[in-house]
């Protein structure tokens, strides 16, 4: 078995044995970056040179068995700042933006030894579903290199799914891990909101963004959040309760738990039927199980993607305003007053799908469009919210397919944006409610991986853990490895 | 045409909290440009703000002492706008849920109460500062950003600028007393827009108004609106029409100057600030606030008017400043008469503070001190001629045992009987022709006397007891 293909936990335990040190396993994921990098494109910018330093450094100092995560790799979503690494956020607005600090979750990480790989490729400012807004390169899915790997965080789920690095993280708005997780065959889990600090996350939706884990198995996913959660002084909207540890009791089972299955996310008339049939298998399996399965109701799901593209791009439209070239970031030659440094900046930096974005969000707040869009979008939310607030008073956790289509062809949909808007249907509830989703490989359709996502309550993601894992202990989805299809 | 003014004005004033509003850096001032920050100030990517909460007491503060309710159930907001002091391309500030609403101010002008009602206090941060070289370049100073401001948003309740002017000087004085700014307008800690328009009487509807900026003391504030109320009338007497207009007062000229005229409103796009939350405060701070209030310039003024029958006029005085009426009261604490420490603190204490620019808390003068002195002068134990220089030593060295200072420096009266009397009698010895001549009527051989005794005594003499043991030893001659 090659070094990459064990877990984490696999990982930890030769490292303290012996068996194996971090400099090894760091120089195996760099090799494994230059065999398929080519193909799939996932970094953006490696850290190589740093990376190997910090592991010769752990193995001189010896692992700490008790600390799990310690001398083991993982790769950061470029839009997560990194002091003292490019951080761009896959914008040319950024192109040459070095933060002087880091994230909260990288000071995590950097606490508990783990090792920054590299950053990697999204859509600009996390704005997109198939990564194909990036400014600079396009990331291809490892099944089927012909297909987009999903965004925005793409690069993060294609450098898991390609066995480049076996955790990765990236950050949830409206989908942004659970689709590419899905795309991909892999885990990836948005946490409820407040998890997660979001301080030294580039926002692109305040009240909806959260950083998140990628791995290849559910395990490996739990102990990724136990090491970046917790409350943060410096995120206000952090929250300041318990953090559990989400691997303990995982193993439990779903015997006696039921399981919500809300009818507006099954469309049995669906373009690929795949998807609706394998997570209706799935059930099944949860049945075999041991777990009652419910038909429940959200009945306001529909007003999901209207009133997400309005909150998300109100508040990105707000949020993106500081890119005005004045203190850092891309500013424009050739200006002759501050109107045309603000203009000709801003409109040379941002790519085409951010400025839709902006000006979508600029309308909406402005006098006389607020009441009707932005407010009107807010009411929406509260009742999606509790839409979800009522069905958990009766099920432990909701099950629904993580997408309406497998990974689409790259260049396939990027002109017809309302279709890529609508390809969101399924995610953007759980961010306008703030509930937590892990979305896990369920199946196939036509050779491309299908993922189901399970939807919890809030802070109540140990309970979507034990249920993921107890579905991944009786199937061998996330045991399937990419074909790199279409590649050499 | 008889028109009638209307006057409504937007007061700014800088909280001196020790830390910015969202974010840990120092509110100081002074520091070179860009030192008293961090990115957070800089609007830096993924930056998030964090509430100073005593700048929220001091909002609180500031907002019951000006008699308003507080929203319990508060919120902060964006405010979008793009501009190079402003880093983050939006303001923090609050829209719909000011921490303050409906209070109200007593202002006096012409002997006649009025009423002046505050519709909002809000609560935001400041921007950093633009400053354009002679280099060509435009330079930012981003030490200010984030220095937590309250707005005072009066109703368009003043009819004068005099009217206009004592609301100034009202809040001013009632923010000082909360303690919660220095509200110093030559230094920014506190600015004032003014919304000026004029109507016929009678007419309800208000005239087009315009906004005045630039009125960097209380004497602009005043000259500029009545420069305004000129204007106007002007304008509208000639049967002219009104424009909304932004206007800057000139100070050079004392006019205003048209900035820009406004075409509909601008557009901030508010909208609530995602990375906070909503701020509930509950009744246990309010009270805690509310009971931890000093008593008001208002009150005070009272209390000394009727308490201790200081003159209105003496009470407005002691109470333009927290710190002179706080180191009346002091002074009064150890016993002393009101009065007169009254007349010290009117008279020397506040020709010296003029003239030095200094406030009273920058002194050695303690409360304690001054007492003890008024004291001694009642008492007889100095004069008061010396007590002027005891006074000087006082404020300027200071002393916490005023007595014996006075002792050391040998500058207690000379009041005894059996030391002055063989000093008298050797004068009379010697001045045989004045005794003389006061015996012939003419009474101004005793001051001649006088000068001689208190020349001999090298000043420090009692002069009535030296009156009256001079008079009785002439009548044993």
């Amino acid at each position: 078995m090659a070094i990459l293909d064990h877990t984490l936990e696999a990982l930890h335990e030769q490292l303290v044995n012996g068996e194996l040190t971090s400099l090894q396993i760091m120089e195996a994921v760099y090799d494994r970056i230059e065999e398929t990098e080519e193909q799939v494109g996932a970094f953006l910018a490696l850290s190589k040179t740093e990376a190997l330093a910090k592991a010769r450094e752990i193995d001189e100092a010896g692992i700490d068995p008790h600390n799990i995560l310690s001398g083991l790799p993982i790769g950061i979503k470029d839009n997560i700042v990194t002091k003292g690494i490019t951080t761009t956020a896959a914008s040319k607005m950024l192109e040459d933006f070095v933060p002087v600090y880091d994230a909260t979750v990288v000071e995590k990480l950097n606490e508990i030894g783990m090792i920054s790989v590299g950053k990697l490729n999204m859509d600009e400012f996390a704005m997109g579903g198939s990564t194909e807004n990036s400014a600079f390169k396009v990331t291809r899915n490892p099944w089927n290199l012909s297909k987009v790997p999903g965004g925005s965080s793409g690069g993060s789920a294609a450098a898991v799914a390609a066995g480049q690095v076996p955790v990765s993280l990236g950050s949830d708005t409206g989908g942004s891990i659970r689709e590419p997780a899905a795309f991909t065959g892999i885990v990836g889990m948005k946490p409820t909101y407040g998890r997660v600090s979001r301080f030294g996350l580039i926002a692109f939706g305040s009240s909806l963004d959260q950083i998140g884990p990628f791995s290849r198995t559910v395990k490996d996913n739990a102990l990724v959040l136990n090491a970046i959660s917790g409350y943060d002084q410096r995120d206000s909207t952090s929250y300041d309760g318990e953090t559990p540890d989400f691997t303990k009791g995982i193993e439990k089972g779903v015997k006696g738990m039921r399981i919500g299955v809300p009818k507006e996310y099954f469309h049995e008339d669906a373009k690929e039927k795949g998807i609706v049939e394998s997570v209706r298998a799935a059930l099944k399996t949860y049945e075999s199980l041991g777990a009652e399965i419910v038909e429940v109701s959200l009945p306001h799901s529909k007003y999901g993607i209207p009133a997400y593209y309005i909150i998300a791009s109100s508040e990105a439209s707000s949020n993106l305003q500081r890119f005005d070239g004045i203190r850092y970031g891309y500013r424009a030659d050739n200006v002759n007053n501050l109107d045309e440094l603000y203009v000709k900046s801003r409109s040379e930096g941002f790519g085409l799908e951010v400025k839709r974005r902006i000006m979508l969000g600029t309308f909406s707040l402005s006098a006389g469009f607020y009441d009707a869009h932005f407010k009107k979008a807010a009411q929406a939310r509260t009742l999606i919210r509790q839409d979800f607030e009522k069905v958990f008073e009766d099920v432990d956790f909701l099950v629904a397919p993580t997408t309406t289509t497998t990974a689409f062809d790259i260049g396939g949909q990027i002109d017809d944006p309302l279709t890529m808007y609508m390809a969101d249907i399924l995610t953007v509830p759980v961010n306008l409610a703030g509930v937590p989703s892990v979305s896990i490989p369920c199946g196939f359709s036509e050779e491309m991986p299908v993922g189901m996502q399970l939807i919890g309550k809030h802070f109540d993601e140990k309970t979507l853990y034990r249920a993921a894992y107890a579905f991944e202990q009786a199937t061998d989805f996330h045991k399937q490895k990419p074909a790199f299809k279409g590649g050499k | 045409m008889n028109l009638e003014t209307i006057i409504g004005l937007e007061i700014h004033v800088e909280l001196k909290t020790d830390s910015k509003m969202f974010s840990p850096s120092p509110a100081h001032f002074g520091a070179e440009p860009n030192t008293n920050t961090n990115v957070i100030d800089w609007g830096y990517p993924g930056v998030l703000p964090v509430v100073n909460e005593r700048a929220i007491e001091f909002g609180m503060r500031a907002a019951l002492a000006l008699n308003c309710t507080i929203n319990q159930d508060t919120k902060f907001d964006r405010k979008n706008y793009f501009y190079p002091d402003n880093p983050k391309a939006y303001q923090i500030s609050q829209f719909d849920r000011p921490i303050g609403h409906d209070g109200w101010v007593d202002i006096e002008v012409n002997g006649e109460t009025k009423r002046i009602r505050i519709e909002r206090v809000h609560l935001e941060e400041d921007a950093g500062k633009n400053t354009h070289g002679t280099d060509g370049y435009s330079y930012v100073d981003l030490n200010r950003q984030g220095t937590p401001l309250i707005e005072i948003v009066s109703e368009a309740d003043m009819r004068s600028p005099e009217e206009a002017y004592a609301y100034l000087e009202a809040i001013k004085q009632i923010i000082q007393f909360t303690g919660v700014s220095d509200v110093k307008m030559e230094e920014g800690s506190m600015r004032c827009d003014a919304n000026i328009s004029l109507r016929p009487f009678g007419q309800e509807a208000f005239g087009t108004k315009s906004e005045l900026k630039n009125l960097n003391s209380f004497n602009f504030v005043r000259r500029g609106l009545a420069h305004e109320v000129e204007r106007q009338e002007k304008v509208l007497v000639a049967g002219g029409e009104l424009l909304q207009e932004t206007r800057r007062y000139d100070e050079s000229t004392g006019k205003t100057l048209l900035m820009r005229v406004k075409e509909g409103s601008s557009d901030y796009r508010y909208f609530p600030e995602p990375d906070l939350p909503r701020l509930v405060i509950e009744d246990k701070w309010v009270e805690s606030v509310r009971q931890s209030l000093p008593e008001m310039p208002k009150a005070r003024r009272a209390r000394y008017v009727s308490e201790l029958g200081i003159p209105e006029y003496d009470a407005e005085v002691l109470t333009a400043s927290k710190e002179m009426s706080d180191f009346f009261d002091g002074v009064l604490s150890h016993d002393v008469d009101a009065k007169q420490a009254s007349n010290w603190l009117m008279g020397e204490v506040s020709a010296y503070l003029n003239s030095e620019k200094l406030a009273i808390d920058e002194t050695a003068l303690t409360p304690k001190a001054l007492a003890e002195m008024i004291n001694l002068i009642a008492d007889g134990t100095i004069s008061s001629k010396i007590a002027k220089k005891v006074f000087r030593e006082l404020i300027i060295n200071g002393s916490d045992d005023v007595k014996a200072l006075v002792e050391e420096k040998g500058w207690a009266q000379l009041s005894d009987p059996s030391k002055l009397l063989p000093i008298i009698n050797y004068i009379l010895d010697n001045n045989e022709q004045s005794i003389e001549d006061f015996k012939n009527g003419r009474d101004r051989a005793i001051g001649f006397l006088v000068g001689q005794i208190m020349k001999q005594t090298r000043g420090q003499a009692n002069p009535g007891v030296v009156n009256q043991l001079l008079n009785e030893e002439i009548e044993k001659r």
